[in-house]
């Protein structure tokens, strides 16, 4: 077994060139091939690539979907984001705790089955849902739960769990998943049709500086959520010194409640890689680079055929469109669980083998990036409104939305609504004329951006959704009357507990410790001044945490405390005897009573 | 052409030389700016915040932001000041710092820091999380109840000791320093006398059998303020 | 008119803290004239004779007889001190904090290298106060007022943060009186 295990993960280093900067294939491959990555195979993987052991362990304790302890054959992800909470998550996990005799975060005891939580799998509008290995199953209930196990006890073959195929490229067999796309609205530059070659058959015929020329005339910005122009950062990757350069898509699509770069990958993949190639050719890179979340695995193997299929009918590759000195070509990178490598600089470290790490800028990555060089990382959804751009013309796309914030914006939406799904709208709907399209008529709350966006009352529903009022990567969730902001907002910040980087100190500590008094306050246990609290550590961690996600990652408790206020209010009470509400005597005595078998005479009650 | 620029801290305008972060300018010009993961000898980190200035009103941190000319840096404030302190007690709650008996007190920069920015008592409450001791070098040991994840070991193995001794694994608040070893430390080709030992700026890195030999009173931080020969360096600068 | 009282109490700590207050030498002269002395280990008074002014205390709390002593100061004092590092976050005490109670029980009685313990017994005399399952800074407890770090504080910087209090002046410090060791 030693002895396979040294000549395997030997064989899979070699099949990735030995190149330390693949060790994110390499992991995962060896993760997927034993279930783990023990310390024997660091070792060799270090040797092999020559690095250091502490190197891969580094990388390797990083990534939710690696481990070095042993996974069961069938490792089952449930996802545990409110949304699934609130579509009855528990009573799934009670049946596969049942069914499997383990609880979360353990292994049965045969090493077939491994129970994991897992936050946001991207697939909010058909929650409960998880991941058997990489099978999304959506729409769970306690008895598909039942259901899942003995099947897999039975078949151990993930591949038959499936009764019924989603929607669309769901059901090609490359895809071969019961996903749906449950788009609602089909708007002009995503979900209209394009026919392949034809956006980079114009930008051909112009010359790149042409090309961004037209990108800043229809004023495109990120469509990731933090809304820099698009023209811009390649006239500066283009700038960048250096003959080499590299276009990556972010497909990292992690802010929990977001899914529409799901329904783009599944339908419009043509779109998106014919807008990377214009890219390439805007900047003068010669690679690129799409990294996909290790939760979209799934979609891979077709991500794939299309790409292969672009290269045959040479919309990728040499002298693309018989361009000559065009070459440009896409690769796919997975990613293995990791919120933080959504941010650009952690997803070019991540591209790179290394742990998803956020970087000090300067330098940019239009400087110094992907194996320093100089990068431009955009959206999934960016890239398709370029491709459109090229092909309807700048003009058209800037007709669209209002003037700071052109073009038409994937929405996906979920919660208590009564039509869950994918939206393409204008830029500039208000938030309540979005409630109603998605059948949300008793809506309370809304979180507009996700966990590092907002979350926003009727007071501010009135307003428009679009960079310069409420700004969004895509990601509304819907909560009525009985929801609880403060719980919604620990939600949020249990998730980005568990999913900080830990590189600075504001975020790694500071966000446990809002978690924490946000609970004692839940608890009925806070003080009016637990308030300043929240609102002064909340203040520091947006200040000098060190990337946009740390900066970020106080919202939670920052927004729900301004816009529901009342909601804290309700739950604190004046401290008058000096006595701490928090500190409880019978739970601290119970272990000591425990063990002296009599009971405390001073704390009798 | 010269490489000079000028820009201004706290309202004073400083000269720096093109290139340097902004605490290497202000050191230069007898300026302290708080700080832990920094040090003179190796690459900006930015990992503590300690550092965090407002450059054109926007946070920044010093020792990662080069200079840019007319830039307006903001430090000495009572907001920044309070911003600090507040990280500098995130990081006496996270780990277990036991100053009374820890080897280092007197000569730490995290208590040093404490010190200088006036914490009597942290304002978040202790974690006790727990953490390992690995004793298993002849000359070395590591406490990493004091490790504040600054970095220093890493760096200072990788960029000055030419070795790879040290590295981050874990993410979050489990995020934790871990050896190059199947084992512990002294499976690792550590030295005494590398710099990744000497640049712990706490006390989680020690050398054994070298504990207490400064008496209290005449120890570093006993009776000047960490930063204190960085601002002596003001009157000099002046004098020039 | 009368003076103020103050109060002052040593939970889980080791008495270091009030050995420096006795440090402070002949200053302790001025202090009897500024203050009077009620419920402390110095003058042995064991209840409250009135309301204090400002209660001292020492040590965190590892039982149940810390907790009770500390919230009977709590509702005697007008303003509390949590004074040294074991009152402001446990001190050595609580470097038991991340250990299992029983494991650590175990170890002191039972298992250690150095125990001698014939009866093989944890000590279990209905008179011991019941130990809680780890040590809590004081403010965990109770709200505390004031925090005067070191271990222990030293004489000087007790007397002046006291002398500041009772004579309603502002606590400024000087940079050598302030230290955590």
């Amino acid at each position: 077994m030693a002895e396979n295990l040294e000549r395997d993960v030997k064989q899979i280093c070699s099949r990735n060139g030995n190149d330390r900067t693949r060790m994110m294939d390499i992991v995962r491959e060896v993760q997927d091939r034993f279930g783990q990555v023990s310390g024997q195979a660091m070792n060799t993987i270090a040797q092999a690539v020559n690095s250091h052991r502490v190197e891969v362990e580094s990388v390797v304790s990083f990534y939710s979907f690696l481990s070095e302890e042993p996974k069961g054959k069938f490792v089952i992800r449930l996802c545990n984001d409110i949304i699934d909470k609130m579509q009855g998550v528990e009573k799934v996990a009670e049946a596969f705790r049942e069914e499997l005799g383990i609880d979360f975060g353990e292994s049965t005891s045969d090493g077939k089955f491994t129970l994991e939580w897992t936050p946001c799998i991207g697939m909010c509008d058909q929650a409960p849902a998880a991941l058997v290995n990489n099978k999304v199953l959506t729409r769970l209930s306690s008895d598909s739960a039942r259901e899942i196990v003995q099947s897999l006890k039975q078949n151990e073959d993930e591949n038959r769990l499936l009764h019924m195929l989603g929607d669309g490229n769901n059901a090609d067999p490359l895809v071969n998943s019961m996903v749906n796309n449950n788009i609602r609205e089909r708007g002009p530059v995503i979900f209209a049709d394009l026919k392949h070659g034809t956006a980079i058959h114009k930008a051909l015929s112009m010359s790149a500086v042409e090309v961004i020329k037209d990108v800043k005339t229809a004023r495109l910005r990120g469509r990731g959520g933090a809304g820099f122009p698009t023209g811009m950062k390649w006239e500066f990757t283009r700038a960048a010194s250096g003959s080499e350069k590299v276009v990556i898509c972010n497909a990292d699509e992690g802010e929990p409640g977001t899914f529409k770069d799901r329904t783009i990958l599944t339908e419009k993949p043509d779109l998106l890689f014919e807008g990377m190639t214009i890219a390439g050719y805007a900047i003068g890179a010669g690679t690129g680079v799409v990294y996909l979340r290790g939760e979209y695995a799934y979609l891979r193997p077709f991500l794939e055929s299309v790409l292969a299929e672009r290269r045959n009918k040479n919309l990728l590759g040499v002298s693309i469109l018989g361009k000559t000195g065009f070459d440009f070509d896409i690769r796919i990178q997975m990613g293995a669980g990791a919120y933080v490598c959504g941010e650009e600089t952690a997803l070019i470290s991540s591209c790179e083998g290394l742990r998803g790490d956020p970087r000090n800028r300067p330098p940019f990555p239009a400087q110094k990036g992907y194996l320093t060089l100089p990068t431009s990382v955009n959206n999934v959804e960016t890239f398709c409104c370029v491709a459109r751009i090229l092909d309807k013309g700048a003009g058209w796309f800037a007709e669209m939305g209002s003037k700071g914030s052109t073009g038409t914006k994937l929405l996906s939406i979920s919660g208590d609504c009564t039509r869950p799904g994918v939206y393409e709208l204008e830029f500039g709907i208000t938030v309540s004329d979005l409630l109603e399209k998605a059948g949300a008529e008793d809506a309370y709350a809304v979180q507009v951006g996700g966990p590092s966006g907002q979350l926003i009352g009727e007071a501010d529903f009135h307003r428009k959704i679009c960079y310069d009022d409420v700004a969004t990567g895509g990601a509304v969730m819907i909560f009525n009357k009985d929801r609880n902001p403060l719980e919604i907002a620990h939600e949020f910040m249990e998730f980005f507990c568990e999913e900080s980087c830990g590189y600075c100190t504001p975020c790694r500590v500071g966000n446990e410790l809002l978690k924490q008094r946000l609970e004692a306050i839940i608890a009925g246990k806070g003080t009016p001044e637990d308030l300043d609290y929240l609102e002064q550590l909340g203040k520091t961690v947006a200040v000098a945490s060190r990337c946009g996600l740390g900066q970020t990652s106080s919202n939670p408790v920052r927004t729900s405390l301004k816009n529901f206020r009342g909601e804290y209010e309700k739950l604190v009470r004046e401290n008058k005897d000096g006595m701490q509400r928090t500190f409880d005597i019978h739970k601290a005595l119970a272990a000591g009573e425990d063990l002296q078998g009599r009971k405390s005479v001073i704390y009798a009650d | 052409m010269s490489d000079k620029i000028k820009f201004t801290m706290d309202g004073v305008e400083i000269e720096a030389t093109q290139g340097q972060t902004i605490m290497q300018a202000a050191d230069e010009a007898g300026i302290y700016i708080p700080r832990l993961c920094a040090h003179k000898d190796l690459l900006p980190f930015g990992s503590c915040r300690v550092c965090t200035v407002m450059v054109n009103d926007r946070p920044q941190a010093a020792c990662t932001q080069p200079v840019s000319p007319g830039m307006a840096v903001d430090s000495e404030t009572p907001e920044l000041n309070d911003i600090r302190r507040s990280i500098v007690e995130m990081l006496f709650v996270e780990g277990n710092h036991y100053c009374a008996f820890c080897e280092k007190s007197g000569n730490c920069e995290l208590q040093a820091l404490g010190y200088r920015l006036g914490m009597l008592a942290p304002r978040y409450p202790y974690m006790f999380n727990k953490h390992d001791v690995d004793a298993s070098h002849p000359d070395i040991y590591i406490d990493h109840n004091r490790c504040i994840l600054c970095g220093r070991c890493v760096r200072s193995s990788k960029e000055l000791d030419g070795k790879n001794v040290f590295q981050f694994v874990g993410r979050g608040i489990h995020k934790r320093v871990a050896f190059n070893s199947d084992t512990d430390l002294s499976g690792t080709d550590v030295s005494v006398t590398d710099r990744a030992i000497e640049n712990c700026p706490v006390g989680a890195i020690l050398k054994k059998r070298s504990a207490y030999a400064v008496p209290i009173g005449k120890r570093k931080y006993d009776s000047q303020p960490i930063g204190s020969d960085i601002e002596s360096r003001k009157a000099a600068v002046k004098q020039s | 008119m009368a003076k103020p009282k103050i109060a002052t109490a040593s939970l889980a700590g080791c008495f270091g803290c009030h050995m420096s207050l006795l440090d402070i030498d002949d200053r302790i002269l001025k202090l009897v004239e500024l203050v009077d002395f009620d419920k402390s280990p110095v003058d042995d008074i064991k209840k409250f004779t009135g309301r204090c002014a400002v209660g001292l205390i020492e040590g965190g709390c590892c039982n149940e007889e810390n907790v009770h002593n500390l919230q009977y100061f709590r509702e005697n004092c007008d303003i509390l001190i949590s004074v040294g590092e074991c009152a402001i976050m446990g001190g050595i005490p609580a470097m038991r904090n991340n250990i299992p109670l029983k494991e650590c029980l175990d170890e002191a009685y039972l298992n250690g290298p150095t125990v001698y313990n014939p009866s093989g017994k944890i000590p279990g005399d209905k008179e011991l106060p019941l130990i809680l399952d780890r040590v809590y800074p004081c403010h965990e407890v109770v709200k505390m007022d004031y925090y005067l770090p070191g271990c222990p504080p030293p004489a000087d910087l007790l007397w002046q943060a006291l002398v500041a209090l009772l004579e309603n002046k502002p606590m400024d410090l000087p940079y050598e009186v302030i230290k955590y060791d």
